[in-house]
């Protein structure tokens, strides 16, 4: 495969998800997710049951993608910061570390600077649990043994045959 | 590119199924939609032209069940076919772990088909993927046309290894669901010999 499995441990899954609600918090948003830039939804945290998060994590991911063909079209690495203003809601969208997508949902409740201002300093937080991540998963590939219990250690063609019998 | 989260023990993998512009790629995702249960589908995404023709992406998340304690969900998209739409194409395959070519039957759009699959063999090699070794399966729909190409030629211009092969009928859904449990059994044990 071109890139690595994005693999997420217990300990960062909560730190992650400590982070972001606290962005949420400060913020006075509504919604933060966070997306990677394949489309999957890494967490969330908010008022989500209202939202369809896993169209909406696709979505943004395409739009993030779209963007940044056009920022390379012009010259630019990258757009770092998105911002759709909408009459009730506006979406922040910012990449995080250039793997991850950070999504803050707010309305009048909030500001667009006050965003951005929580939003740094959260990018900063979830930069270094990433790469905690990365460094826990080097560790794991390069000692070769499976310290977690992976899904796939012992899977058989019978497990995958039994997914898929209807 | 899977996503593994032990946290909520859930597997994320990505399947983009390819194909030139009207082969019945987004038929196939709609197809397969309407007939999932709706406790194991989300919401069918088509961002598409006024005359219906993908501009940029379809998606539709699927579960596909539980292995190993993990659930396993898999996200379709189909990509836009038309030839110009070709750097939409390169983004819609960022992070893919198993490619459907959904191939034309009629004999006009051969030529079609064969250009399709050279341009998924570069834009794949952009990504730092490889065709020859990326789980693939291939789909000869509309074999119910008049002018279907006969499938012992149909493989000799575009079957590219051994991948499996499916004739189908998408709008009549058959070999739709075939052609999908092939592709996602060959990701799973890809990821099972990692």
């Amino acid at each position: 495969m071109g890139a690595s499995d994005l693999i997420m441990y217990e300990e960062e899954f909560q730190k992650i998800k400590d982070v972001i609600s606290k962005l949420r918090v400060d913020a006075n948003a509504n919604v933060v997710f966070l997306v990677d830039k394949n489309g999957q939804q890494i967490a969330a945290t908010g008022d989500v049951e209202r939202l369809d998060t896993t169209s909406l994590a696709s979505l943004t991911a395409g739009n993030v993608a779209a963007t940044d063909g056009l920022a390379k079209l012009i010259g630019e690495k990258e757009f770092a910061v998105l911002f759709h203003e909408g009459e009730k809601e506006n979406i922040h969208i910012s990449i995080v570390s250039g793997k991850v997508i950070l999504v803050v949902i707010f309305d009048e409740r909030s500001s667009l600077g006050l965003v951005r201002l929580r939003v740094k300093r959260s990018s900063e937080e979830l930069s270094r649990v990433f790469q905690q991540i990365m460094e826990k998963t080097e560790r794991e590939r390069a000692s070769g043994a499976a310290a977690l219990d992976s899904p796939f250690a012992e899977i058989t063609d019978a497990d995958i045959d039994a997914l898929f019998n209807e | 590119m899977s996503f593994i989260n032990y946290a909520s023990r859930e597997i994320n993998c990505k399947i983009v199924y390819y194909g030139p512009g009207l082969c019945g790629k987004t038929t196939n995702l709609q197809y397969i939609y309407e007939k999932t249960n709706p406790q194991a589908k989300g919401k069918l995404i088509s961002l598409a032209t006024e005359t219906d023709r993908t501009l940029f992406f379809d998606f539709l998340p699927l579960d596909l069940g539980t292995i190993r304690g993990f659930k396993t969900r898999f996200h379709l998209y189909t990509v836009p076919g038309q030839v110009f739409y070709d750097a939409s194409r390169k983004l819609i395959l960022k992070g893919v772990d198993g490619v459907v070519f959904v191939a034309d039957s009629q004999e006009a759009r051969m030529d079609a088909n064969v250009e399709s699959i050279r341009n998924l063999e570069s834009n794949l090699q952009e990504h730092g993927f490889d065709l020859r070794t990326i789980p693939y399966v291939l789909q000869l729909n509309k074999r119910d046309l008049p002018t279907a190409v006969p499938v012992e030629e149909m493989l000799r211009q575009l079957k590219y290894k051994d991948e499996p092969v499916f004739e189908a009928v998408a709008l009549k859904g058959i070999g739709v669901f075939d052609t999908l449990k092939a592709c996602a059994k060959q990701v799973l044990i890809e990821l099972s010999k990692k």
